[in-house]
């Protein structure tokens, strides 16, 4: 079981979402948050002051997946996220020793689903 | 003792002989007789009232911020902030003559520019300043209609010179045709406090706007079908119809221009129950039509039942007016749907169906309910509707001061829209409608420390 982390672009959630979707995963939290690799920041003025932002707005995408499911999934979230630009976001694999159904206390791999 | 008796035997007499002389002297310095009270009682009025639809300002900047996106917000609000600013300046000094000046032709008014009929000489010449304000204002809320169509994705360029040019020319001449002693005044066109001229000016602007602006990134996909964009405030929005409510119990009753023409009683409450009608109705047809009665149309209800009864509140009873807001708050969902879904214009806040659809049927509806006997007490004018034994006569002239009002704004809009798009740009790019124009028109956001989530 590995725990794939995704962080991309906000407004490229939506595709992403299409792409996993049509990859047969379904199951996914998604978090805002703020980042910043290769992208630089941007300035801001606040009332004659200026103001550098360098960490940008980002989502994360979590999912869980069993081993089978790991490239068809690294593969739609590229394919749902990449525009050819800098900014497009990272993919990280974690092992994922242990995954648990609150409902019905299902283990492993058939609580991923 | 006797100084003392006479110290205040001589006071009474100092004290008589000031009051004696002083009481002449202030009544000869400021002789208050009836007229001039009036003239003063109906100064007041007309002042209060254009207060009141400045403050409908905020109501609309509030229903714009709340039912476009977070990061656009800074960028509304500036926007709504200027076509007040710049149009007030603009109706000073080139629209108020074109306006109200000596009629040309019966098209449009040809002095009084830069306010040069205001003085504070004369009686008359300080009304003017008073009739100013009032106008003013009526000028600010039909441009003020068309940044929430165009919201969230106009570069504000394009939008600053759009102020000056619709508060300059294209408002005020309609406003000469209907109230400014023009032809459609003249052929008895009844619009008492501008379904056509304020709001329909405004709908059809903003209609020519958002077809030569496009819709924003991510509205439409390319089968056709329609995302939707969530307003990221509905309070906010909320708000802005409560005051714009608030505000229009001077747009309507203040139209008499006079506290002492009492009939300012009666068009309140046309008014008001137009207002209501078109909530109720418009939350009915929305909860048939989607499932659920749907927080932000009723809302817009509200709206289009003030538009519809804003040319008729002096000419229509208070069943009428009901029946007036109850039709906008039915046509105003379906329009909205028919503008998104059918004609694939993206109009965020419903402004097209809210005061361009609304405001045809409230200029046509004067042609269907108005009576006499309001008419004649409120100075509207004293005619019959189709209801009410008039026959198609006033219908018919209203007809024609919707069919002209929609060709000169529509084009002279369209005609604006063209020269700012092929010289200062009108649309701002993807990337910016991405980040938002609050960080690439102004630099700076609206939501410093909140996290905005958004995804489109």
């Amino acid at each position: 079981m590995k725990m794939i982390i995704a962080m991309i672009q906000p407004h490229k959630l939506p595709d992403v979402k299409k792409a996993l979707y049509k990859a047969d995963v379904f199951k996914m939290t998604v978090t805002n948050t703020l980042g910043c690799g290769q992208q630089r920041g941007y300035t801001e003025t606040y009332r004659g002051v200026i103001h550098k932002v360098n960490l940008l707005k980002k989502v994360r995408i979590e999912i869980a997946v069993n081993d089978d499911f790991v490239e068809p999934t690294i593969e739609a979230i590229i394919k749902g996220a990449g525009t050819g630009n800098i900014g497009d976001g990272k993919i990280f694999v974690l092992d994922l020793p242990e995954c648990i159904r609150i409902r019905t206390g299902e283990r492993g791999g058939d609580a991923i689903g | 003792m006797v100084n003392r008796l006479l110290c205040r035997k001589l006071k009474k007499l100092i004290l008589a002989f000031v009051i004696l002389t002083g009481l002449p002297l202030t009544i000869m310095a400021g002789e208050a007789t009836a007229s001039s009270n009036a003239v003063a009682i109906d100064t007041v009025w007309i002042l209060i009232s254009a207060f009141l639809v400045f403050f409908m300002q905020a109501g609309f900047a509030l229903v714009e911020v709340g039912f476009t996106r977070a990061k656009n917000a800074a960028n509304i609000l500036m926007k709504n902030l200027m076509d007040f600013s710049i149009g007030s300046l603009a109706f000073w000094a080139i629209g108020f003559g074109l306006m109200f000046g000596a009629d040309k032709a019966g098209l449009f008014g040809s002095n009084g520019f830069f306010l040069s009929a205001a003085s504070p000489a004369t009686a008359g010449g300080l009304w003017q300043f008073a009739y100013w304000m009032f106008q003013t204002v009526f000028a600010a809320t039909a441009a003020t209609i068309v940044s929430g169509a165009m919201a969230e994705r106009t570069r504000f360029p394009a939008y600053l010179i759009y102020s000056f040019f619709i508060c300059a020319f294209i408002y005020p001449v309609v406003g000469h045709w209907i109230w400014g002693g023009g032809w459609l005044g003249n052929k008895g066109m009844i619009d008492f406090a501008g379904s056509a001229v304020v709001h329909s000016v405004g709908g059809w602007a903003a209609f020519a706007g958002v077809i030569f602006l496009g819709p924003r990134l991510g509205k439409y996909n390319a089968d056709g079908s329609s995302n939707a964009i969530p307003g990221h405030n509905i309070p906010l929005a909320a708000l802005g119809v409560f005051i714009l409510w608030f505000g229009w119990f001077g747009f309507n009753p203040g139209s008499t221009t006079s506290g002492t023409n009492l009939s300012i009683a009666t068009i309140a409450v046309t008014t008001n129950l137009s207002a209501a009608a078109g909530a109720i109705m418009a939350m009915f047809t929305a909860w048939k039509r989607f499932g659920k009665p749907d927080t932000s149309m009723a809302f817009n209800g509200v709206l289009a039942g003030l538009v519809a009864i804003t040319a008729p509140c002096a000419s229509v009873s208070p069943l009428s007016a009901i029946i007036i807001g109850a039709v906008a708050g039915v046509l105003v969902v379906f329009s909205v749907e028919f503008i998104d879904k059918a004609l694939r214009l993206d109009d965020p806040v419903g402004a097209i169906s809210v005061h361009g659809v609304c405001g045809i049927w409230g200029t046509l509806a004067v042609g269907l309910f108005a009576q006499s006997a309001y008419g004649k007490s409120s100075g509207a004018g004293a005619v019959n509707g189709l209801f009410f034994g008039g026959g198609f006569s006033q219908l018919l002239i209203q007809l024609l001061g919707v069919i002209s009002v929609g060709a000169w704004v529509f084009g002279s809009a369209s005609f604006l829209f063209f020269i700012l798009k092929k010289t200062v740009g009108l649309r701002a790019s993807d990337e910016e409608q991405l980040k938002g124009l609050d960080i690439t028109e102004h630099g700076m956001e609206s939501y410093a420390g909140f996290q905005i989530f958004t995804t489109e």
